[in-house]
């Protein structure tokens, strides 16, 4: 008899509380697709919309559909100016990378391992191209070359680019040399290592992910650069240069190859690096 | 690499002449004259911030002396730097590279130096501390207890004249660090090289070590084997670093062939002079906790037992093999008495009235002069100073990170 009457109090409760529960688990369950639904939407379109229109059998202007076809990504270099504004790309960007980083690196562990004189006050300094409006950076560059007598073109667009991955490179190098145990590096001198070997084998290897992470970011910002490009390349044309101008005149399908091409390069590099990362983390696990 | 060519045939001597070193705002290290002989295991013991640590630096070559010199082997080394010194170091966070394997660890100064199958001698030495079968795992991988062993094999791999190690077993636990110290004590007595082995420990650097120097402020306040060194500390930091004692002070009152008898709040206590350092004037004798007898009666006093009393128990505190009292003697102060448990339970409950005595060749009297300031704060224990330590490297994080 008490055993049924419990069973019926708790019983009670539950079926009274049921449908508020229910109806509140029913808004979030399509309210939070939804939304990410649309949100995701309106971040691919253009992207989905640039990488349909690549596939356009277009004439001068690349606006409307004319029909789909292959030749735009057989034939990237029958529209040359496109060709050589994404090679300028491609070597400002690699080189300012390759500049930027190597001396990026060198400053933060200079700034972390080192006490000097006006350490803080560089520290500060090398924020200020990433506070400072790009616009004003591009113009004050600009009349720097301009005063200096610098011819503006490739070399300039790579000083300029240089210049402001720097501080990407500092800021991103130095948080994983501030992590850095210096034990490590003073068991390696301690284990018959020399500065040189130390460096090479201890020190770089264990910076290498920050390093890595910073020349991407630098890449990825020299190459999306438009405003300081812009004002120091003179008749040099780098990719984003190049659609802005041609904008005016109709985009050639090839830009959009590019653009394409680069976005799955990019969505590829992460996929590698997520899929070598889970399989290894397994592997660790395994053992 | 002329000293580091090579493996060391034997542990080397290890020589500090006149050690000094200075650091912007502070000195760590006063003066220090220190012969460590071939062979040995050799404890620093301090509390933290004594200058243990930079002394162990100073020997690897991390840190320069401001003056002073380091002969290893006789051979000066002052000016060499770490990677040219026939020395290794286990460091305190064991300092294993984590983007390498275990055996790739070991093996690391092997290759730098060039010698002849570094994998196969990496291999022997990771199944001295048994751990070859772990040799293709990431230091990561291991537990803190195994890391210690990697980073001991590939300091130890090296054959160096002299092992540094650096508070090696701070982060294990009780159990282990008492295993760890067993391994370590057999492996340098199977391997015979001279160890240098820093630590707050008490027990550790006691249970491990030939000799023991105990080291406070920069300097070495008493060195030598670690009974000696218990039973009868020089000053009133190694009689509370060391253990736990009690220290009375009073005037010398008398003196025969060989004791001294001094005035303790109106009781003559005898010490014999062989175990005093100062004979005349105001002195502090001492004698350890568990060398007292706790009596519930006055005892019956001889010429070869002291005998203090009456007091009050304040305080009773059961461990099991032993108890802890503490006495509260009217013009001496606390007392604290360790019994054995040779009955059942306490012999004496507080509140009670007791007295304490012990044998005359059980006391000590130290060097101390009673009157200068004291050099440390003698209720300053290991377990203090850990705490300190702690909140001292928390507050320095905070500062950090604000």
């Amino acid at each position: 008899m008490s055993a049924t009457s419990a069973a019926t109090r708790t019983e009670l409760p539950a079926a009274r509380e049921g449908k508020p529960f229910k109806r509140r688990i029913g808004l979030g369950t399509w309210l939070l697709p939804a939304y990410v639904t649309i949100a995701f939407v309106f971040l691919l379109i253009p992207i989905v919309y640039t990488f349909i229109f690549s596939f356009n059998d277009s004439l001068k202007s690349n606006i409307v559909w004319r029909g789909f076809t292959f030749d735009n990504w057989l034939g990237i270099c029958n529209q040359v100016e496109v060709c050589i504004a994404f090679g300028n790309s491609l070597l400002v960007g690699g080189t300012a990378t390759l500049i930027a980083t190597t001396l990026g690196t060198m400053i933060a562990i200079a700034l972390v391992r080192y006490r000097f004189r006006f350490r803080s006050g560089i520290s500060l300094l090398l924020f200020l191209p990433m506070a400072t409006p790009e616009v004003v950076l591009a113009a004050g560059l600009a009349a720097e070359f301009l005063t200096a007598g610098v011819q503006k073109g490739l070399i300039t667009i790579i000083l300029a680019h240089t210049m402001f991955c720097l501080s990407f490179v500092v800021v991103t190098v130095k948080a994983r040399v501030t992590t850095l145990d210096p034990a490590l590096e003073e068991a390696g001198r301690d284990l018959y290592g020399s500065p040189t070997q130390v460096f090479w084998r201890v020190t770089f290897p264990l910076l290498l992910p920050g390093i890595v992470a910073a020349a991407m970011l630098s890449f990825a910002l020299s190459f999306d650069d438009f405003i300081i490009t812009y004002f120091n390349a003179g008749i040099v044309q780098t990719f984003p240069t190049y659609v802005y101008i041609s904008a005016a005149r109709g985009i050639p399908a090839q830009a959009n190859v590019i653009a394409s091409a680069v976005f799955i390069f990019a969505i590829a590099i992460v996929l590698i690096a997520q899929i070598t990362n889970a399989s290894r983390r397994k592997r660790l696990g395994l053992n | 690499m002329a000293a580091a060519s090579g493996f060391a045939e034997s542990g080397a001597d290890l020589d500090l002449v006149g050690i000094q070193k200075r650091f912007p705002g502070f000195t760590a290290i006063e003066h220090l004259d220190l012969t460590i002989p071939a062979g040995s295991f050799f404890a620093l013991l301090g509390p933290s911030g004594c200058g243990k640590t930079t002394t162990l630096r100073l020997v690897a070559g991390l840190e320069d002396p401001t003056t002073g010199q380091v002969l290893i082997g006789g051979k000066d080394v002052t000016k060499l730097r770490p990677f040219e010194r026939p020395v290794n170091t286990v460091f305190q966070s064991y300092a294993l590279f984590p983007h390498m394997t275990v055996l790739e660890n070991v093996a690391f100064g092997l290759r730098r130096r060039k010698i002849a199958d570094p994998i196969d001698k990496a291999h022997e030495a990771l199944r001295l501390v048994e751990l070859d079968h772990l040799a293709t795992r990431k230091p990561q991988q291991l537990s803190g207890g195994q890391q210690q062993r990697v980073a001991l094999a590939r300091a130890l791999v090296n054959r160096p004249a002299l092992l540094l190690l650096d508070e090696p077993l701070g982060a294990l636990d009780l159990k282990l660090r008492r295993q760890m110290q067993i391994e370590l004590k057999s492996i340098q007595e199977s391997v015979g090289l001279t160890f240098l082995h820093v630590t707050h420990d008490q027990e550790e650097a006691m249970t491990m070590a030939d000799t023991v120097a105990v080291m406070n402020k920069g300097r070495i306040e008493q060195m030598g084997a670690p009974e000696v060194l218990y039973e009868l500390p020089r000053t009133a930091f190694v009689a509370n670093f060391l253990g736990q004692s009690n220290l009375f002070t009073g005037p010398v009152a008398g003196t025969t062939a060989d004791a001294i008898s001094v005035d303790v709040a109106g009781v003559k206590v005898v010490v014999p002079k062989s175990r005093a350092a100062r004979h005349t004037g105001t002195v502090t004798i001492g004698v350890r906790p568990e060398k007292l007898a706790l009596h519930t009666e006055k005892p019956a006093t001889d010429a070869s037992t002291n005998a203090l009393g009456p007091g009050r128990v304040i305080d009773v505190s059961f461990t099991g093999v032993s108890t802890q009292y503490l006495v509260d003697i009217p013009g001496v102060g606390n007392v604290t008495v360790f019994t054995q448990n040779m009955g059942f339970g306490p012999t004496a409950h507080e509140g009670a009235e007791v007295w304490v005595s012990w044998h005359v060749e059980h006391g000590f009297g130290l060097e101390d002069d009673p009157d200068a300031e004291p050099r440390f704060s003698p209720d300053a224990d290991t377990q203090m100073l850990a705490v300190q330590t702690k909140n001292e490297l928390q507050s320095e994080l905070e500062a950090e990170e604000a």
